[in-house]
């Protein structure tokens, strides 16, 4: 069952055909195989108890959740060392309010540490393999989720996004990603990476299922003072195929195959199937126009990203001192306790964050890169800004291709394709709503595309999803071992 | 010291006590014995908390920045100060650096030092969260989170004051305008108010207006009270201008540090170069936000009659001199009791007499806040009205208000228990004075010739009544009798 969409599973329930309970055991079952196989959970709630079926649809359905949410008396190690034993004594909101329309948790994900990488590898328990090639990655840092939703454990999971870290692992493992406009889903709870770029959201195998979730998770919260009144927003209800006459941009430097004139054969498919993809929007009824941005601005891209995320890093992550949670270091001083803490607690990838982090923030530095990365940020917000004033959507492809084989660094940037690899972050600098649905297959491994609307419009966001989703075959498909 | 003037600036913190909650926690505001009692997870930095700004505070602080004459930002923006320190959980202090704008800046106060009016300008007056508090022992330490997070308010003053005396009359206006704007108790005793100390010397016959001429800064950190803050400035101008003396004054580099109250000096922490850089960047869990300009004057509207207002009331209006209205005004509490012992319809000089002779020497013995006091304003009011209508008489008052504090019971009923009632029965007080001219016929024949003898026959009848005769109807009762004879 539990490769079914929540509709389809919430009928079921009513209808009796299949209990709580039952898709609970299933869920658990199936957690404990692609554990297994993949080593996607820190956490399996062996105990999860079947919940009342009512007419919400999430109700007495299991779903995962990622390891940086805290969760009441269940461990919440944010798959760091730092935190291998915490027991948080509270519940983030956003999963408080999933539980609240009866969903049941039924394990927690493996996340690259604190959500600060792109690789499902830097987790304290180890990699995250790909459903779909073992000998490949799900993509970070919500590998477990991706992991898990599109090998079937669930319908949906939920994750979190800096960068990439819900729209890259989705496209990787061939499902949905959607992280909602900041601030439509509190933050209280996520164990914070860059404050300013943090975002909740959901993966799932079709967008109806998105928008239900997010739904449910979303809504103004007095513990977080960037969340926003959504109520009036009913997103599964506003739900429609028909989207004739709006218009979506693609940007030629990031897009075009002209760009790349050593492209690899990967990359020349992946760019043609997008290009093939942007066609269904056509007969959709969808104007779709390709546009030109600077590359200079371009280019600039993934430095300021670095740069302002790893100042924020570097900040938040202080906390961890091994003093008041997390396994106290035993030295003769405060000092040499937290130093010892932190040394041996944060993986080498982390620790290289922090330096950058620290050094960008130094007084003698913060003009140049921190301030400077700030000014960068609000020119590309203000580019996509602009963007949007003629067109509903950014429509972009995913990465450069398929899930990558674990022998390939992907948090090494290829100069040749850096902007292609990290444009979603522009998401997260004007906190923009953002959506990666399956599009095709390469060499039988799965790719996406990546929709990007103005903040607040995520109604229209999701229904050029939904309508473009209706013209493939991928909605809901389950991850098939191909090697 | 002639040939030189000071420099002085100081950096005054002060816990806003009057909110009920933390500056960005819902954990309670208050002070608290009991360690580690009043904490939100926040307060202790959980991971995936976030601060959420306390309106009333604001509120507190801009009040505190417009009676400082100072200008209010567009918008209110806050700040992290990244530093490490096991009292500072979070790894980083909510804090308001001087950009883009904190709640005050660029303003002055005028105050009173030793009757001589001054003016000190202030650079900024900003909001942030306090620390926790930690306890050293020899082999172990304690932190007490119940301070994290209460609101603090840091002013920052130009290096416009001259001397410790001034240093000193500037923090006791200030504590006076936290108590009066109901902002804080501002109460050094419970760790409320903290100060660093700025000082430095330069040349008598230079223009101390241009920095150019500014000799080289000290600040002196965490000087605890008053007190401090003036042995600290003293013992830091002598040693500078022993320095300048032996002529080692140019060698000395701009240097932060301490207080050491047990050796009372001034000891080395570290210079300019190994100035902590606290990689400062605006709060992102904190969206920035708009003053309102209505919510500004409503604010401006709230702050009530400070001190100075009052002492000039208490003057013109209630009669006082200048000594007991300063005494009256100088702690909001007593100024407070004052006027609602008045409000109730006392006499104003009467209720003054009382308070400044008689219940501050009380308070001061007792180390006690006239909060405290079992003699409320009401009890104070009857008291004083039993000796209008001649119940008692005013030196059995003094008695009385000593039992009353005493026992804890309320005036009527010590007099009761006492059997203190005033004899105001004439035929009682005339039986006595007839026989006492019948037994001195030669002091009623002194008198006559001019010598004063009156005051002899008043003792005798306040003797044999135990004082408890009404003294102006003894006297006229005296008078009459003496003339009959």
């Amino acid at each position: 069952m539990m490769e079914k969409g929540l509709v389809e599973l919430h009928e079921a329930l009513k209808e009796g055909k299949v209990t709580s309970e039952e898709l609970v055991q299933e869920s658990l079952k199936k957690s404990k195989e692609v554990q297994e196989k993949y080593n996607a959970f820190v956490t399996i709630l062996e105990d999860a108890k079947a919940g009342e079926v009512t007419d919400d649809i999430l109700s007495g359905i299991p779903y995962g959740i990622k390891d940086n949410y805290s969760t009441k008396g269940i461990l919440s190690t944010g798959s760091s060392n730092t935190l291998k034993d915490y027991v948080p004594f509270f519940t983030a909101t956003a999963i408080s309010n999933l539980n609240a329309h009866g969903a049941i948790p039924v394990n927690k994900t493996v996340l690259d540490e604190f959500g600060m990488g792109g690789t499902g590898t830097t987790g304290h328990t180890g990699i995250v393999r790909n459903p779909w090639d073992k000998s490949r990655m799900c993509a970070g840092s919500s590998a477990g989720s991706a992991c898990a939703v599109a090998a079937g454990v669930y319908p949906y999971a939920t994750g979190s996004d800096t960068g990439d870290s819900i729209r890259k692992p989705a496209a990787y493992c061939g499902i949905v990603g959607y992280k909602p406009t900041y601030g439509m889903i509190s933050r209280y709870g996520l164990f914070p990476f860059a404050s300013s770029l943090d975002h909740c959201g959901v993966l799932t195998r079709s967008v109806e299922d998105a928008s239900i979730v997010v739904d449910a998770m979303k809504g103004i919260d007095k513990n977080d003072m960037t969340s926003w009144d959504s109520h009036d927003m009913h997103l599964h209800d506003s739900l429609t195929k028909d989207v004739k006459g709006m218009k979506v941009c693609t940007i030629k430097e990031i897009a075009d195959p002209s760009m790349y004139p050593h492209a690899s054969k990967e990359l020349k498919e992946h760019l043609e199937n997008f290009h093939k993809t942007l066609e269904h929007f056509k007969e959709l009824g969808v104007e779709v126009e390709e546009v030109s941005v600077d590359t200079t601005l371009l280019n600039a891209e993934p430095s300021v990203y670095v740069v302002i995320s790893c100042a924020e890093a570097t900040s938040n992550m202080s906390n961890l001192t091994g003093i008041s949670f997390g396994p106290r270091a035993e030295a003769d001083n405060y000092i040499d306790m937290m130093k010892k803490y932190r040394t041996e607690g944060f993986s080498p990838l982390i620790k290289r964050r922090f330096v950058i982090g620290s050094y960008v923030l130094q007084a003698e530095n913060k003009e140049r890169y921190f301030h400077n990365a700030q000014r960068v940020r609000r020119l590309l917000v203000n580019k996509w800004k602009e963007l949007f004033k003629t067109y509903d959507a950014v429509v972009l492809p995913v990465g450069s291709g398929p899930a990558k084989k674990f022998d390939e660094d992907a948090d090494m940037l290829d100069k040749n394709t850096a902007v292609l690899e990290e444009h979603l972050q522009i998401g997260n600098f004007g906190g923009f709503p953002s959506i990666t649905i399956p599009d095709g297959f390469i060499d039988d491994l799965p790719v996406g595309i990546n929709i990007t609307g103005d903040c607040y419009q995520d109604i229209r966001v999701l229904n050029l999803a939904y309508a473009l989703e209706s013209t493939m075959p991928y909605k809901n498909q389950i991850a098939k071992e191909v090697h | 010291m002639e040939d030189y003037q000071v420099l002085i600036g100081l950096e005054m913190h002060c816990e806003i006590s009057n909110t009920k909650t933390k500056v960005f926690s819902s954990a309670i505001n208050g002070y608290s014995e009991e360690p580690n009692t009043h904490i939100a997870p926040l307060d202790m930095a959980f991971p995936g908390t976030l601060p959420v700004v306390n309106k009333e505070a604001i509120k507190l602080a801009l009040k505190a920045s417009m009676i400082l004459h100072c200008e209010q930002p567009e918008y209110m923006y806050f700040e992290r100060k990244n530093y490490y320190y096991p009292d500072l959980p979070k790894g980083y202090q909510i804090t308001q650096e001087t950009k883009p704008a904190p709640v005050g800046s660029y303003g002055y106060l005028d105050f009173d030092c030793k009757g001589k009016m001054t003016r000190v300008r202030i650079n900024n007056i900003h909001l942030e969260e306090d620390a926790a508090s930690s306890d050293h022992y020899p082999t172990f330490s304690t932190i007490d989170y119940n301070r994290a997070g209460v609101p603090l308010l840091e002013l920052v003053t130009e290096p416009d004051l001259r001397s410790a005396e001034e240093a000193v009359a500037f923090l006791e206006t200030m504590r006076s305008i936290y108590q009066y704007a109901d902002i804080s108790e501002a109460d050094s005793r419970k760790g409320q108010i903290r100060c660093d100390v700025n000082v430095s010397i330069m040349d008598k016959d230079k223009d101390p207006s241009d920095p150019k001429n500014w000799g080289t800064k000290v600040e002196i950190k965490n000087v605890n009270s008053f007190g401090g803050v003036r042995d600290a400035i003293n013992y830091e101008i002598e040693r500078q201008i022993a320095l300048k003396e032996e002529g080692k004054y140019e060698e000395m580099q701009q240097q932060t540090r301490r207080w050491d109250e047990d050796t009372f000096t001034t000891i080395y922490m570290r210079s300019k170069v190994d100035a902590i850089d606290y990689k400062y960047f605006v709060e992102p869990n904190i969206p920035k936000f708009k003053l309102s300009s209505t919510w500004l004057e409503e604010i401006r509207s709230s702050i009530p009659e400070l001190a100075p207002e009052r002492k000039e009331k208490y003057e013109k209006v209630y009669h006082l001199s200048e000594y007991d209205a300063t005494i009256l005004v100088k702690e909001k509490n007593v100024s407070d009791y004052y006027e609602k012992t008045i409000a109730l319809g006392a006499d104003p000089k009467g209720a003054a007499n009382w308070i400044t002779s008689v219940i501050l020497g009380y308070l001061n013995k007792e180390e006690m806040d006239i909060k405290d006091l079992y003699l409320t304003p009401e009890m104070l009011f009857d008291l004083m009205n039993m000796v209008k209508e001649g119940k008692i008489s005013s030196k059995q008052s003094k008695e009385v208000l000593n039992k009353v504090l005493e026992l804890k019971k309320e005036p009527a009923v010590i007099v009761e228990e006492l059997g203190m009632k005033q004899i105001g029965d004439d035929s009682l007080i005339r039986g006595i004075v007839v026989q006492l001219l019948d037994e001195h016929p030669d002091l009623i024949e002194d008198h006559r010739k001019g010598k004063n003898t009156f005051d002899f026959f008043v003792g005798q009848v306040m003797k044999a009544t135990r004082g408890q005769a009404n003294p102006s109807m003894t006297a006229n009762i005296i008078r009459e009798e003496m003339d009959k004879r």
